[in-house]
């Protein structure tokens, strides 16, 4: 009961956390997103330069951890001259991270739409972006919302990394509470819950998407 | 730029010290959620109806909660109820059950695609279940499940330095270290990266090799 009369007075910087966790989730899903499609059209319709470099940067963020590059950016940058606040490293760190791994989910559906569509939108006149465009992606967007969402729900759990650069995120904030009152354990399990709570609303968010672009009579699970 | 690389290049083998310690980390951690995943998959397919729920709710929480959360509760929370496991057990039991979630879901995978037609043939043959389960259906299994392991493990490898928020000595704080005294994050964090990124790309290749090793020529698995 102390806790909840200690947790009212930090209602409003609870608040802040979640709503700056909510945005680096959302902020870096959505420009990972944009980042992730050029990336795998260079690697699957890209030039060899092209296709090298994509793969290059995928290899390179996916083999080194997180919280490594974000105190490359965060630390590691300034010293170039480049000075930013811990959440816009943050911010860039995880914008890097979720593109890298949403373009290798989207790779993932690509490759799952046989080449003969590619060869039939030739045969009736679309040129190779058309194709892509108009046949192509939407296929293979609708193939990859489940892994696409794994993505999120991993952006999700993972922005509490930022805590370790300072920015003022929801762990943080458990953090200054947990430390000022002494409620370590009831703090962290109660933080752990909207942890929770967050992933459940991202997945039925993300269900409702795959419902509503769900084309009746395009089943795919069959190609699976 | 010269100067930096002698630098870097000098006090390599410092930094170089903090990976012995990452590997026993990920390589614990990975042994504990190797251990609760078994028994966790096994009692999600042959468990009875309220252990399988119960067992699914298990996967479900740590699979969501983030791991760092897990570590604070288990550093700083648990001591509350009189359990104070130090910073290295600690990091070992956060990162063993977020990943127990994920392996689980990897050797269920494994098991299941293991048609249940090879259970009954074992016994068909008079072997027992638990002969059958030894000889026929886990030697089956630890392959199938072996690209899922890869996976996890360098996932781990990757949230070990995670440790660093609870006063771990392992790369990162070894490069905070040489950073306080010559002021050079940005030469050192690359190199710590660096290391992260070859230990990654070593234990990758390790588990393709193991893996290739253990094909069995003819024995097909289709994805």
């Amino acid at each position: 009961m102390k806790f909840f009369a200690a947790l009212v007075d930090y209602l409003p910087a609870f608040g802040h956390g979640l709503w700056l966790t909510v945005a680096l989730t959302f902020i870096a899903a959505a420009i990972g997103f944009i980042a992730s499609i050029p990336l795998v059209l260079a690697i699957l319709y890209g030039r060899k330069a092209w296709k090298l470099l994509a793969k290059g940067f995928i290899t390179l963020v996916r083999g080194t951890p997180l919280l490594v590059q974000l105190f490359f950016i965060y630390y590691g940058l300034p010293a170039l001259g480049l000075r930013i606040n811990p959440f816009v490293a943050a911010l860039i760190g995880f914008i890097l991270n979720s593109a890298a791994y949403q373009a290798e989910y989207l790779k993932g559906g690509f490759l799952a739409i046989t080449t003969e569509q590619m060869e039939a939108a030739y045969s009736i006149g679309l040129t190779k972006w058309q194709a892509v465009r108009f046949i192509i992606f939407p296929q293979a967007f609708r193939f990859a919302i489940p892994a696409l969402s794994n993505e999120i729900i991993y952006l999700v759990k993972y922005t509490s990394v930022a805590y370790i650069i300072q920015v003022p995120e929801l762990l943080s904030q458990a953090k200054f509470f947990a430390s000022d009152t002494f409620f370590h354990l009831e703090t962290y399990l109660l933080i752990g819950a909207v942890y929770l709570a967050l992933i459940w609303i991202v997945s039925k968010l993300t269900d409702a998407l795959e419902k509503k672009l769900y084309i009746p009579g395009f089943d795919i699970s069959h190609l699976r | 730029m010269l100067e930096s690389l002698v630098y870097v290049l000098t006090n390599f083998p410092l930094l170089l010290k903090g990976v012995w310690i990452a590997v026993l980390i990920t390589v614990c951690s990975m042994l504990l959620g190797m251990v609760l995943g078994i028994a966790v998959a096994f009692l999600r397919i042959y468990g009875k109806k309220p252990v399988r729920k119960a067992v699914s709710v298990y996967e479900w929480i740590f699979r969501g909660l983030p791991q760092l959360v897990m570590l604070f509760i288990v550093y700083f929370g648990l001591p509350e109820l009189g359990l104070n496991l130090g910073p290295f057990l600690s990091v070992v039991l956060a990162l063993g059950l977020c990943s127990s979630a994920y392996q689980a879901q990897i050797y269920r995978g494994a098991i299941l695609s293991i048609g249940s037609e090879q259970m009954e043939a074992g016994l068909s043959l008079g072997m027992t279940k638990t002969q059958t389960l030894f000889h026929i259906i886990l030697p089956q299994a630890v392959r199938l499940s072996l690209p899922g392991f890869t996976n996890e493990f360098t996932i781990v490898l990757k949230d070990s330095p995670l440790a660093y928020a609870v006063g771990i000595t392992e790369i990162l704080k070894y490069g905070r270290d040489l950073i306080v005294t010559s002021f050079r994050p940005f030469e050192i964090y690359l190199a710590c990266a660096l290391i992260y990124f070859v230990l990654f790309q070593l234990f990758f290749y390790l588990f393709k090799y193991v893996a290739g090793r253990y094909t069995v020529p003819g024995f097909l698995i289709n994805e």
